[in-house]
């Protein structure tokens, strides 16, 4: 079993060699059955690491205790609604008012966030929601005619559910979401590691950022129509334009009114 | 917000799963994961104005191992006694494990998955970290030499006797499950 091209059998396996070293290893492994049978359970072996063996991801409250300690180490407190310098002035103010009026006064304060960062966190959270639970998705399948359909009786709009797998883009699945007061469609893709969850819902005449990022997260929005999408994942931001641009693409996409 | 953490956000926190899931590989009982991975996100943050280079992904993992072998180093001096690794009680990402549409398949990985993972957690740590580097960071050899400061003929000949020790205490195992299954 240990023929002495066998190191370059793994290197071949890699993409470590260039064309000519790979060509003298593709002859090699016609006729040896030893490193034939190695490339086979380098194949069987890496499949199943990536499929099956446990693969840990920080947690959302793990998300957030980063996020904490680089504010901090930042200085920058003032991202953090907790700590916002008004608030103790202002709760001492209105301290005789009892409960109501507090509410009152940070009720006041989460409305000047603009509308577009409680959008964003909607879907960070849910997105996260997604990942954490088991709760990824509702019907399974990479096929467009299973879960294009099924959209039609649990959500507002019906996206298209393309597979784009020849692009590195598998269709798992689709889900519904709660998204800013609308039933939301949601197409879920692998990419890699990664999930992207892409986000339909039927939109208003609200202003949607180009670009979002929340703890590490990528936010792309874009509109069709009258539906708004928002693809969310910690894949590379270029390969989630190339997955947007392809969704563009695919079709007009269906309101329910 | 700063604009050195503005670009942290942008081109260090989406490693962050990778470097979990590496610490957590790496780190054993009654060493904490959490604990080796914030440090190594700070130590990262404060470094990150000198970072030259246009590939975040080995740098960071880098740090995260140096603050592990640092960890390690003061919980040997502490004398503690080993436990096996949390490994058994794992069952695979639920989002991966998720997408089998027959349950009973479904469970058959996940069975596959926990012996599979008590398989490489079982390893010597310098024949674990290249093969959790390689064929789930899918890190090349280049980036796994930055990584573990190791020439690239050492990873090589590690990778190979990872492979090879894995297949030895999983590989049959598995191949008598699936003919079972069939």
């Amino acid at each position: 079993m240990s023929c002495s091209e066998a190191l370059r059998v793994h290197a071949y396996f890699d993409g470590e060699l260039d064309a000519g070293a790979a060509a003298e290893v593709e002859r090699h492994l016609e006729t040896c059955t030893d490193c034939a049978a190695l490339l086979k359970d380098l194949e069987t072996a890496r499949s199943a690491l990536r499929e099956s063996a446990p693969y840990h991801r920080a947690s959302s409250e793990f998300r957030e205790r980063i996020a904490d300690a680089l504010d901090d180490e930042d200085g920058d407190r003032s991202r953090r609604r907790k700590s916002w310098p008004g608030i103790s002035f202002l709760t001492g103010a209105v301290s005789g008012g009892g409960v109501t009026a507090l509410a009152a006064v940070l009720a006041f304060f989460l409305l000047l966030q603009p509308g577009s960062n409680l959008l964003v966190d909607d879907l960070t959270n849910a997105h996260l929601r997604s990942m954490m639970s088991d709760h990824l998705i509702d019907v399974v399948s990479s096929d467009r005619h299973t879960v294009k359909p099924w959209f039609a009786g649990h959500t507002d709009v019906s996206p298209p559910a393309i597979n784009f797998a020849a692009q590195s883009f598998t269709l798992v699945g689709g889900r519904a979401d709660y998204i800013d007061g609308h039933r939301a469609a949601v197409v879920v893709y692998r990419h890699g590691k990664h999930i992207i969850n892409v986000f339909a819902w039927a939109a208003g005449d609200e202003h949607l950022p180009a670009e979002g990022l929340r703890n590490g997260y990528h936010l792309l929005f874009w509109k069709s129509g009258n539906i708004a999408f928002c693809a969310v994942s910690d894949a590379g931001l270029d390969e989630m334009k190339t997955l947007t641009r392809l969704i563009q693409n695919a079709g007009a996409p269906i309101r329910r009114e | 917000m700063s604009d050195r953490r503005a670009r942290f956000e942008a081109q260090a926190l989406p490693h962050l799963d990778a470097a979990y899931n590496l610490a957590r590989w790496l780190a054993r009982p009654p060493l904490d994961a959490d604990d080796i991975v914030q440090d190594a996100m700070l130590r990262a943050f404060r470094a990150f104005d000198s970072f030259r280079g246009d590939n975040v992904k080995p740098w960071l993992l880098s740090i995260v191992r140096n603050c592990f072998l640092t960890a390690a180093g003061q919980s040997r001096r502490t004398r503690t006694v080993p436990i096996e690794p949390d490994g058994e009680s794992e069952t695979g990402d639920p989002a991966l494990v998720a997408d089998a549409p027959d349950p009973e398949a479904a469970a058959i990985r996940a069975d596959e998955g926990r012996r599979l993972g008590a398989a490489v957690a079982k390893l010597p740590q310098e024949f674990r970290e290249v093969l959790v580097l390689r064929e789930m960071e899918d890190l090349s050899y280049r980036e796994i030499a930055q990584i573990t400061g190791s020439p690239i003929g050492t990873v090589m000949s590690r990778l190979a006797r990872a492979r090879g020790m894995l297949k030895e205490r999983w590989l049959s195992d598995v191949e008598g499950i699936r003919h079972v299954v069939q």
